[in-house]
């Protein structure tokens, strides 16, 4: 067993042929960590006494004849997933210290099957951002390139997996939080459609927009974590009432019959002349390959970034509106008043990106201004979502750059939000519009950094963009993509 | 659209304290990002509906069931102050 590179179906596959214990995976798993954390700062928090207990009552529950492709592995997890008796702190110093008093229902069902929970993932704090420096406690690296962000939000749990520190991820996506890490650090992440998978129990950022996924190293293992995840929960009256397939199972259908639409307006100029090569060389071997290539349009693209970042502040600006320092998290030490808990406990507790959003979002939503903005946004979002449906009877699936560049130097954006938010152009629409999309390495620049080429579906698309993922896996691995 | 954001005013309504050198950042900062999200008034919404989330779901309803709750010690044992099984907060209504 080679832990920095074994993949949750090797490992399903390993402890189903008793080749290793789950207890000897754990293990192996946690030197791995304690080793390399120091560098990559992926982890916010580890629990090898939990995670070896766990691993044993796996391992006696294998030998009493119990069996599941997630029976004994370690997953980590984004640090906003509650797992009961684990800390969450969204990276945050307002929940420094916080317990989670119940299993989200995405852990409930891990749980459930067998998976370990060995750590929490660093990422952007409450998933504002796309570099993972918003963290309050640490910055994680990328490990192509240590002087380099990871991405984010889920910059730890894509560090962890491509840095050989997790078998598999939990992330969430609100933007492209899932995406984006995965296509800089060179690992899949599968963002679901809108409703395939239950936030019950998941820090609301955006309520219209998250959803949560996986972060893998390979489209195989995304399947197999979402056949898990997937499902309607009466806890989120969000998701929905469609029956989950196998995912696997439809995997290694090819790309014989699939239309691959290129949006116009995702090839564009502004994007990195390597990432832009890089994408066009994985739709070229498609065609190749069988696929039906077609050009379509999204003419309300370049409107996504201002929806978003409208849509949702609004939303992060009453979803947080819970930190108080009332009934958990921090409180301010010489409140004079309740108002003045609420506002001192809020100020000393986030960071300055929290702050902004919620300054934004609160003055979109604020009398007279509610209209224009987020009155109006929601209506672009429509169009937005229109745009997609269009396309869609045209092809498919879509295929694009994940972000228009590789993973940038730390620090690179610290000072300019703008030049951040305007980095997740490729991402955010499928968001706004409910879509499905993974990204899926297709190649490395000159300087060894990985390009991310990202997928999308319709809603409930998610067996289609798996299948196509998995076939620019095929390509990569034949050619040397 | 475009004018210049009371950020103090905004703060207070989030009920968020800011300090001198976060209300100048953020004011610079959100007036630029204030006008490029204006874009979106270039585009003729007249009859468009508003998307008010990511799927057309609405009235989800269950069974009007009783079923426990988690132990209330495990929530309260996050607060930041308590008194027995209430949360502990500063007093609201002055004395008279």
């Amino acid at each position: 067993m080679d832990i920095a590179t074994i993949t949750l179906c090797e490992a399903a596959d390993g402890l189903r042929k008793k080749a290793f214990s789950s207890v000897e995976l754990t293990r192996a798993l946690l030197a791995a960590i304690e080793k390399k954390d120091g560098g990559l700062d992926a982890y916010l928090s580890v629990d090898a006494e939990g995670a070896l207990r766990q691993a044993a009552a796996a391992d006696a529950a294998r030998a009493g004849g119990a069996d599941g492709e997630l029976l004994g592995v370690p997953v980590a997890v984004k640090d906003l997933i509650n797992v009961e008796g684990q800390p969450c702190t969204c990276a945050s110093k307002i929940l420094e210290g916080y317990t989670s008093a119940y299993d989200a229902t995405v852990s409930a069902k891990l749980r459930a099957a067998g998976a370990i929970f060995a750590g929490r993932t660093n990422l952007d704090e409450f998933a504002m951002g796309s570099s993972t420096e918003g963290s309050a406690f640490k910055v994680t690296r990328n490990p192509h390139d240590p002087t380099r962000v990871p991405g984010g939000s889920s910059g730890g749990s894509a560090a962890a997996v491509a840095g050989g520190e997790a078998i598999a991820a939990l992330g969430t996506d609100t933007g492209g939080s899932i995406r984006q890490p995965a296509s800089f650090c060179g690992c899949v992440g599968l963002k679901p459609s809108y409703g395939r998978v239950s936030r019950y129990g998941v820090t609301a950022y955006a309520s219209s927009l998250d959803q949560v996924g996986t972060l893998t190293k390979t489209v195989e293992d995304a399947a197999v974590l979402l056949r898990t995840l997937a499902g309607c929960d009466p806890h989120d009256g969000t998701t929905l009432p469609a029956p989950v397939p196998d995912y696997r199972a439809e995997l290694t259908d090819g790309l014989k019959g699939l239309r691959i639409g290129l949006p116009r307006e995702y090839y564009i100029d502004g994007t990195d002349p390597e990432v832009m090569a890089g994408v066009r060389r994985a739709v070229d071997g498609c065609a190749k390959a069988g696929a039906e290539v077609v050009e379509v349009s999204l003419p309300h693209t370049e409107y996504a970034i201002a929806v978003y970042y409208i849509v949702a502040t609004a939303e992060a600006s009453a979803n947080l509106a819970r930190f108080d320092g009332v009934r958990y998290g921090h409180r301010t030490a010489k409140p004079e008043s309740v108002f003045d808990l609420y506002a001192k406990s809020r100020a000393e507790g986030f960071g300055t990106e929290v702050k902004r959003r919620i300054i934004l979002g609160t003055y979109v939503l604020s009398s007279g201004y509610y209209d224009a903005y987020y009155g109006r946004a929601q209506k672009v979002r429509t169009l937005i979502r229109r745009d997609y449906e269009e396309a869609f009877k045209a092809c498919d699936v879509l295929m694009t750059p994940v972000a228009p560049t590789a993973a940038y130097r730390i620090g690179e954006t610290c000072d300019d939000p703008l030049k951040m938010y305007l980095g997740d152009i490729f991402t955010v629409p499928a968001n706004l519009a409910g879509l499905c999309g993974v990204s899926v390495p297709c190649g490395k620049t000159a300087a060894g950094l990985p390009i991310g080429l990202q997928v999308l579906g319709p809603s409930l698309g998610e067996a289609a963009i798996l299948r196509a993922a998995r076939a620019v896996e095929d390509l990569r691995e034949g050619n040397g993509l | 659209m475009s004018q210049t954001i009371d950020v103090a005013y905004v703060a207070e309504l989030a009920r968020l304290d800011l300090s001198a050198e976060e209300k100048v950042a953020f004011q610079r900062q959100l007036e630029t990002i204030v006008r490029y999200v204006e874009k979106i008034g270039e585009l003729d919404i007249a009859g468009i509906e508003p998307t008010l989330h990511g799927q057309a779901l609405c009235n989800v309803f269950r069974e009007d069931v009783v079923v426990p709750s988690a132990e209330r010690e495990r929530f309260l044992a996050n607060a930041p102050d308590r008194n027995g099984f209430e949360f502990k907060l500063p007093k609201i209504v002055e004395d008279a």
